[in-house]
């Protein structure tokens, strides 16, 4: 869910890696950034609402990503992924790390960008 | 009674204002600088800019004290983040969250926020009052027993004029609460009560013998 720059080249890697992959978006046109030769699915589409969901297929899924821009938006998608259609495998990303903190402690796989990259700048900038 | 709201839209400004007059002390956190500044000028100092969705605000207007957090803004997830938030981070008993996709409250439901408000569904359903030709409108809901207080109209043409109350086939658990004629005085119909033209007939009903119920009031 969410085919920004982050969105497109996971779901690039993952088709070239043979796996079924389907993307949702809202807006057609970010799909531009998918690789020329994918082979997965682009879908329109909000990833909040449950019959989108159904239609992308997430009955049948095996993993479920959300990276919208909106910390909201992915902790509300990533929920409705694990709790509502149990998913197996739910990831999402959360920039600010107060709150990703908060939803891991709630069971929610979540990945800060803020506090990763921060810490490789860090790492890079003392050698 | 300490209550955060969080948004100070429209939706926000009125509940605040409603909720102070009642006697309660509440903050608002809103994000918007321009809407802050208008509610702290015409309330008192109650409005906090910052975003409502994150723990470090939270923490700062004090939510560990909060009675209850009310989640106004206009869109759904951010709503249901910040109820989470109170309800898991700072212990809030009591979070409301308004949805505006009415197909949200069952997730927000299971997802562990205790009331949510549809603003949509309540629009819906004050139009549907107000158009005389429903038969059907649903007064109140009974959330937690699955149930819903009704009112059934029943129009001149129905078959189900003249007959008694006992010879309805009401669904199982459906009962007849009261029905209001004319003159305007209510009576609580009795197994042998007749019905007539006009008759507004308040009803409990479950959900799903909504029409069961309207069915077997009107006739086909």
């Amino acid at each position: 869910m969410g085919c920004g720059r982050v969105g497109a080249r996971l779901a690039g890697l993952l088709a070239a890696d043979r796996h079924t992959v389907t993307v949702l978006d809202t807006d057609a046109y970010s799909f531009r950034r998918l690789p020329p030769d994918f082979s997965g699915t682009a879908l329109v589409g909000n990833g909040l609402d449950e019959e989108a969901l159904k239609r992308a297929g997430i009955e049948g899924a095996d993993a479920f990503v959300a990276v919208t821009q909106g910390d909201n938006r992915n902790v509300m998608a990533a929920q409705i992924a694990k709790h509502i259609f149990s998913v197996p495998k739910v990831v999402c990303r959360i920039y600010d790390p107060l709150r990703r903190d908060l939803y891991s402690s709630l069971g929610l796989e979540a990945i800060s960008p803020t506090t990763v990259f921060a810490e490789i700048l860090k790492e890079k900038l003392e050698g | 009674m300490y209550i955060i709201v969080v948004g100070g839209g429209r939706v926000g400004y009125y509940l605040t204002k409603a909720l102070l007059d009642e006697g309660h002390e509440v903050l608002v956190v809103e994000k918007n600088a321009t809407i802050c500044e208008n509610i702290n000028e015409e309330m008192g100092s109650v409005c906090i800019r910052g975003d409502g969705c994150e723990a470090a605000t939270l923490a700062e207007v004090g939510t560990d004290r909060a009675d209850m957090l009310i989640a106004v803004t206009g869109d759904d997830e951010d709503n249901l983040v910040a109820c989470q938030v109170a309800k898991h981070k700072f212990n809030v008993p009591r979070t409301i969250a308004r949805i505006r996709n009415p197909e949200n409250e069952t997730i927000f439901k299971k997802l562990g926020i205790d009331v949510t408000v549809s603003s949509t569904n309540v629009i819906l359903e004050h139009i549907e009052e107000e158009v005389p030709t429903h038969p059907l409108t649903h007064l109140l809901e009974i959330r937690d027993k699955g149930l819903e207080v009704v009112e059934v109209k029943v129009p001149a043409e129905s078959t189900t004029v003249g007959k008694p109350v006992k010879e309805l086939r009401l669904p199982s658990g459906s009962v007849l609460c009261l029905i209001i004629r004319k003159a305007r005085k209510p009576t609580v119909p009795a197994a042998n009560t007749i019905l007539q033209a006009e008759d507004q007939v308040i009803a409990v009903t479950p959900h799903e013998s909504e029409e069961a119920l309207r069915t077997a009031l009107r006739g086909t």
